[in-house]
């Protein structure tokens, strides 16, 4: 069950009905509404997903539907720096595989997993288009090509440190 | 009218209309394909093919896959076979992975028996299940009324589609997808904190034990064998018109007397009617309803119309969830059920010298919200609730099987007295637009103070889901409407909100065909034409009757002599009335 | 673009993007500022020109000099020797792998020599935020001809006479699939542009966007206006933020310039064009699952027919075209019908774009004839296998694919070939493998996908594809038995034919042709618990061979779990329960002393 933590302020609901109004409250746009919530808030709480239902006149049930459909849409805040490895099958074959261990192993956090401290979250994409680099990892927006498991440790230093 | 197309279907040739799918055409052919996920109930308008199991694949002559025979409609001149050793293979193939992620607890399932999926596999002849792996699990989720146990989902998806387009409840949606997509209530959090009305339409279409009923049956065991307890049971009007069909007898065929004797052999110290209670009313409720029309047409405004019939616990839940608004309009009237368990308590407990805590009251009912209306607060006394148990049609059946007792040589036994006693008004509660008849009975004469010759009102019968109806009350005429299955329910109160539609009053049941469909009746297994049976009972049974008028039942009127005074009096808004409350709340549990 | 007398075209794809050091395009403007040229010489970020391999790509106009590996540092040289001086910067060319010869120009280089770019015409060769770069380049001009001289019904028979099939995976006639909408009347009709690119190791419709975003727009105003539907909507994946920019930014110009909106070029024709999100479901780029998706549900196919063709976005008949196939579109109107079929093979007209990627010293994206074979792709355009490895296999199709060997090399690409030899085109994936791959490895990986994005309404994929997965598993570690050879037969068979959409109706495909292709490697891994390839783990372990080991200890050290013993010049040993396979010990070894059984 998806526990829950998170306490809304009027604003937060003032900025979800603002979005549902921007999409006309048409149901038909509820994935775009979603997007437009995951961007604001970082990720869509069930507190968020319910208003947002109210708002569009789509059931809770349904927008949770929605939002475990699509695995863009997360329900767990990601890290600051969230590390995303791709797993096309242009980086498998050049090894996508190690380096995600590897991050897995030095962070020591799962696939969808954030760290303590709330700073590195992996997840793993599908194909972003850069296979002349695989393995490719990409921090945030930027793309790092070529990665083996040595370069793991320089690619987390370098945010390691940064606030 | 359009061309009638020709195909052939295991080489035998038929005509069908256009738009025809090849599972309608089998069926004219007595070719019977299986189906899991789909369902037809053609008299409700509801039809459900969203071709997910595969079960139903066929070959097609010329197609590179096996189409769905369930949604593939029929093109001229198509060659159909059901039976090759490669639609029979990949259908074994297909059961074989619906079972290798399904438990494998069978015998002690409360579906066994009547599951969809285990009568199939024994139809294929699955014995073994070669492609075992790891299985999707989920928490198990018991409410005051169903019990959602999803490892045994199937993913057929019915549910969904009578939680969300039929009832239009929003309770349920599909979630996750894969190897872990699921039916579930939002951020799988328990039914309890969903806007769940316990209609129970989702069990009633369950192919499988996923959704279940909560099970009552060992606790009224119990309370029969405490010497202490004097276990008083009262049965609802629709249980009379479906009970047999757990015993294999004919849809619609009525077991009243026979259900008696099976009650008195299991133990009951009182066997009751639920019927007496719906007289009891109709007494209140037509006396309410008198009372706002006069007020009315005398040209008070602020008094609230249409009034909303209150019999129903799946539509109270559904208007305090999703209408809250509105709440002021429905009668405050209790339902039978609870108007049953007060009198019971009070009126009864004194008459027969028993402490209230010493009586156990236990109802027989079509349906699985029940259970949830007799845990409601409001309706207990000190903790002791007017109603202690709720079983449906179906824990009834099981119990007398349990019993060994022999249903179909039990004689014909009439109820006890005095709540035992009941007119053809209060019969055809059971079905949809029978409460409204009952009451517009009483009305007329309480109204023009003329004796109504003719009691079948035709114009409020019938199974459209929506219907209206002008009823002439010498020379008033009061606009009726009716509304089963919660969707229409939803349609006609959006009509209200928006002053689409005047009415003085309106029936509304949550299920479709009213509680003759109700969510605790043998299982229909998508065959609506047993809804029909059981509303023909109904009728008949009301038209049997000596007494049709509620007001006319001698011990209605010897209770409010007795004990009660006068309908809608002091007494009665105690014992027979109630209040609603707003639900619609953010349902995240903290 | 005219008044420049000189333009620098950046490539602005994700690859090149990626493996630059830094912001090219600022270092080549700072450069040109500093030098005072910014008047005279002009950078423009283009879309990919496809040699993903060799990038930064850096192109100058007009003498086309091509350079690769431009990193910022080289931007002063660049302008001060190319721009100031008219001397080419011979580090910066392509290095021919065997001649060593440097080449300036692209069309001499072996990577280009055989594509022919149809779809690609523009990437790498316009400014995508610039409209007025694509009319220079006869953007716009089909619309034109469309609307004021063919009318619909010709416009469609020219799509029908060209042969087009769909370039998403299916491979259906385009023109066929155009006069299905036309034909069915309805007050309302919507045309849908399928940007939903998924298939893991495919970049071309995100290339297409980011590169000429105007000509998916042309091609859809012209699908509206032949079908008579005036909304368009681009269903795209949120994940390709540039795309979207680049596609905003080219539908406010076309609006702008009146070719969207009311009355396009005074014909009296409707349309504008909406965008619509992806989040994340590969099953969304089956035509019936987006629609469910645009409509702001789950992405669950339904059954069909009917098709959108007959009733799908809101109901109504809708058609749906992926990128790739759009952009053909406004050419095949420009140069003829006749034209486009005079390309191709027999029953498979004009290019397809391919994303070339694995173990292959070429990565890229290319365009290519259909019906050239796969040898001409791998071995001349793609330049042979990497690292002097040999050959194994190349994957056709994505998770919807197969893996295809030696014997199929010289097959024509085609729609048909690729079916009749057990893959797919997909939306034209390619991958490259090497000796180091293990097929029943490479069908795990594409199991593991297609579990991951099934959207399980079905049985046979919902669950089926699960089954398969456990039974790769189970080989892959050593716990396969002979009957699961069989089972993996008759479950494939069975998902294939009794899914509901193409995902699950071509999910099994990666392991039937391995099966077909691979036999014996299945039947190693099952019966002699081995792994040829030396990719599984559990099949493998490492052992050190006594006549070599030197006891240097550097195996020892480098250990990351300590399981290995031996006093320092003395033979060492792997403690075989502690290994965890990593391999460091072999990769640090000088002596060749480690190997693996």
């Amino acid at each position: 069950m998806s526990s829950v933590k998170v306490e809304l302020h009027q604003k937060d609901v003032d900025k979800i009905k603002a979005i549902a109004k921007e999409h006309h409250n048409e149901p038909e746009e509820l994935i775009n509404v979603l997007h437009a919530t995951q961007e604001f808030f970082g990720y869509l709480p069930a507190e968020v997903q319910e208003i947002v239902g109210e708002e569009m006149n789509v059931s809770a049930a349904k927008v949770f539907g929605v939002v475990t459909f699509y695995s863009f849409f997360t329900m767990t805040p990601m890290g600051r720096y969230p590390i995303s490895i791709c797993t096309g099958t242009a980086c498998y074959v050049r090894g996508a595989e190690t380096v995600l261990d590897e991050f897995k192993r030095q962070l020591n956090v799962e696939v969808g997993v954030t760290t303590e401290d709330g700073k590195f979250s992996i997840n793993c994409l599908r194909c972003v288009g850069a296979c002349g680099l695989a393995p490719v990892v990409m921090v945030g927006d930027k793309t790092y090509g070529r990665v083996s498991p040595d370069g793991v440790k320089d690619i987390i230093d370098e945010y390691k440190d940064a606030e | 009218m359009q061309e009638k197309i020709k195909v052939t279907i295991n080489k035998k040739p038929i005509e069908v209309e256009q738009g025809t799918t090849i599972y309608k055409a089998a069926k004219e052919l007595n070719i019977h394909i299986p189906v899991l996920c789909y369902m037809n109930l053609k008299d409700m308008g509801i039809e459900h093919n969203p071709g997910g199991c595969r079960m139903c694949i066929v070959e097609v002559e010329g197609a590179r896959n096996l189409p769905p025979s369930c949604v593939t409609k029929c093109t001229d001149g198509m060659e159909i076979r059901t039976n090759t050793p490669r639609v029979l293979n990949a259908r074994k193939t297909v059961m074989e992975l619906i079972l290798s992620d399904h438990p494998f607890d069978c015998l002690i399932c409360a579906k066994s028996g009547t599951c969809d999926l285990q009568k199939m596999a024994q139809d294929l002849g699955i014995r073994e299940i070669p492609y075992q792996g790891e299985q999707s699990t989920y928490r198990e989720d018991t409410s005051p009324a169903i019990i959602r146990e999803i490892d045994k989902c199937i993913n057929c998806r019915r549910c969904e589609t009578m939680c969300n387009d039929i009832q239009t409840v929003g309770a349920l949606s599909g979630i996750y997808r894969g190897f872990e997509a699921v039916v579930a209530p939002a951020f799988e959090q328990n039914l309890e904190h969903s806007p769940c009305t316990y209609c129970g339409q989702c069990v009633a279409v369950c192919p499988t034990g996923a959704l279940t009923e909560v099970d009552q049956t060992n606790s009224v065991l119990g309370a029969l064998a405490d010497p202490r307890k004097t276990v008083v049971v009262q049965t609802a009007p629709a249980v009379r018109a479906a009970l047999g069909e757990e015993f294999g007898m004919k849809a619609g065929t009525l077991v009243t007397g026979k259900m008696t004797s099976a009650l008195r052999e299991l133990g009951f110290d009182y066997v009751f009617d639920t019927d007496f209670a719906a007289d009891l009313t109709i007494m209140e409720e037509g006396t309410e309803l008198l009372d706002r029309l006069g007020k009315h047409l005398k040209g008070d405004k602020d008094v609230k119309l249409p009034i909303l019939t209150s019999c129903c616990p799946g539509w109270v839940s559904f208007f305090e969830h999703h209408f809250p608004e509105m709440k002021d309009i429905p009668s405050t009237a209790r339902s039978p059920q609870q108007m049953f368990g007060a009198i019971a308590k009070n009126y009864f407990a004194e008459k027969i010298k028993v402490k209230r805590e010493d009586m156990v009251v236990v109802s027989v009912m079509p349906c699985v919200a029940k259970k949830y209306e007799r845990s409601r607060k409001e309706f207990s006394v000190n903790g002791d609730p007017d109603v202690n148990y709720s079983i449906t049609t179906r824990e009834l059946a099981h119990l007398i099987k349990q019993a060994n007792i022999d249903f179909h040589t039990l004689d014909d036994q009439d109820f006890d007295q005095p709540l035992g006693e009941s007119t053809g008004a209060s019969v055809i509660f059971g079905t949809t637009g029978g409460v409204i008849e009952a009451a517009t009975r009483t009305a007329y004469e309480l109204h023009t103070g003329k004796k109504l010759d003719k009691v079948d009102f035709k114009q409020l019968r019938g199974m459209e889901g929506i219907r209206e109806a002008t009823v002439d009350m010498d020379g008033t005429q009061v606009r009726i409407g009716i509304a089963h299955g919660l969707g229409h329910a939803r349609q006609l109160l959006e009509d209200i909100k928006k002053g689409k539609s005047q009415f003085h009053a309106i029936e509304i049941m949550a299920c479709p065909g009213g509680c003759i469909g109700g969510g605790g009746q043998p299982l229909h297994h998508g065959n609506s034409q047993i809804l029909i049976d059981r509303q023909k009972a109904l009728y008949k049974e009301d038209a049997g009757k000596a007494i049709r008028k509620s007001h006319e039942n001698p011990f209605i009127q010897t209770l409010y002599k007795e004990y009660l005074g006068e309908p809608c009096g002091e007494r009665s808004h105690e014992l027979l009335h109630t209040h609603y409350f707003d639900r619609k709340k953010r349902w995240i549990k903290k | 673009m005219a008044k420049h007398k000189m333009n620098l075209m950046v490539c602005g794809g994700t690859g090149c993007y990626a493996s630059a050091k830094g912001d090219l395009v600022k270092a080549l403007s700072e450069e040109l500022e500093a030098n005072d040229l910014s008047g005279e010489v002009q950078v423009i970020t283009t879309g990919c020109f496809g040699f993903c391999e060799k990038g930064p790509i850096v192109k100058v106009l007009p003498d086309n000099t091509f350079y690769v590996e431009v990193q910022p540092e080289d931007a002063e040289q660049i302008v001060k020797e190319h721009v100031i001086k008219g001397r080419k910067v011979e580090k910066l060319l392509y290095k021919h792998p065997h001649t060593k010869e440097r080449i300036s120009d692209s069309v001499h280089m072996d990577f280009y020599k055989k594509q022919i770019r149809i779809a690609l015409r523009n990437c790498g060769i316009v400014d995508p935020e610039s409209i007025d770069d694509y009319i220079a380049r006869e953007g716009y001009q089909a619309l034109g001809t469309v609307l004021g001289e063919l009318g619909p019904q010709k416009t469609i028979d020219i799509m029908k006479e060209s042969g087009l099939r769909g370039r998403g995976g299916g491979g259906f006639p385009a023109g066929l699939k155009w006069q299905f909408a036309k034909n069915n009347p309805s007050d309302e009709k919507y045309v849908v542009c399928n940007a939903d690119e998924g298939d893991p190791g495919a970049f071309m419709d995100r290339s297409i966007l980011e590169g000429d975003p105007h000509t998916v727009i042309e091609a859809m105003i012209i699908n509206g206006y032949a079908i008579h539907a005036n909304e368009g909507l681009v269903y795209i994946r949120a994940e390709y933020p540039l795309a979207i920019k680049r596609l905003k930014i080219a539908l406010n110009q076309a609006r702008e310039y009146g070719l969207l909106g009311k009355d396009i070029l005074g014909s009296g024709f409707d349309f504008d064009i909406q965008i619509r999100y992806g989040a994340g479901a590969f099953v969304c780029g089956e035509e019936t699952a987006l629609i469910q998706s645009m409509e702001g549900e789950r992405g669950e196919p339904t059954v069909k027919p009917p098709f959108p063709a007959e009733s799908g976005y809101r109901g109504k008949p809708t058609n749906v075209n992926n990128v790739e196939t759009y952009a053909n579109i406004p050419v095949i109107i420009n140069k003829g019908a006749s034209w486009f079929a005079s390309i191709g093979s027999k029953n498979s007209k004009g290019t397809k774009v391919f994303a070339l990627a694995g173990k292959v010293n070429n990565v890229g994206l290319i365009e290519v004839p259909m019906g050239t074979t796969l040898r001409e792709v791998i071995f001349e355009i793609g330049g042979g296998i990497k690292d002097g490895k040999k050959f194994k296999a190349v994957q056709t199709g994505g998770p919807s694919g197969g893996c295809l060997t030696h014997k199929h090399l010289d097959t024509p690409i085609d729609y048909d070939n690729l079916i009749k030899v057990g893959s797919m085109m997909g939306s034209g994936g390619m991958i490259v493998m090497d000796e180091d791959d293990c097929m029943v490895s490479v069908s795990k990986f594409y199991l593991d996908f297609t579990v991951e994005e099934s959207c399980g309404k079905c049985s046979p994929c919902r669950i089926g594809n699960k089954r398969l997965y456990e039974i790769l598993e189970r080989i892959t570690d050593g716990k396969g038995k002979k009957e699961d050879l069989d089972k993996l037969r008759n479950l494939s068979t069975v998902i294939k034919e009794a899914s509901l959409c193409g995902l699950g109706q071509t999910s099994p495909n990666p392991v039937m042709s391995t099966m077909d292709n691979f036999y014996e490697e299945y039947e190693q891994h099952v019966t002699d618990k081995k792994c040829a390839a030396g990719s599984c783990k559990s099949l493998m372990s490492y052992h050190i061979i006594a006549e070599n080991c030197v006891g240097c200890t550097a195996c020892a050290r480098k250990c990351p779990v300590n399981c290995i013993t031996g006093e320092k010049k003395q033979v060492h040993e792997i403690k075989q329960d502690l290994c965890i396979k990593c391999g460091n010990c072999m990769e640090v070894c000088k002596f060749n002393a480690v190997t693996i059984i």
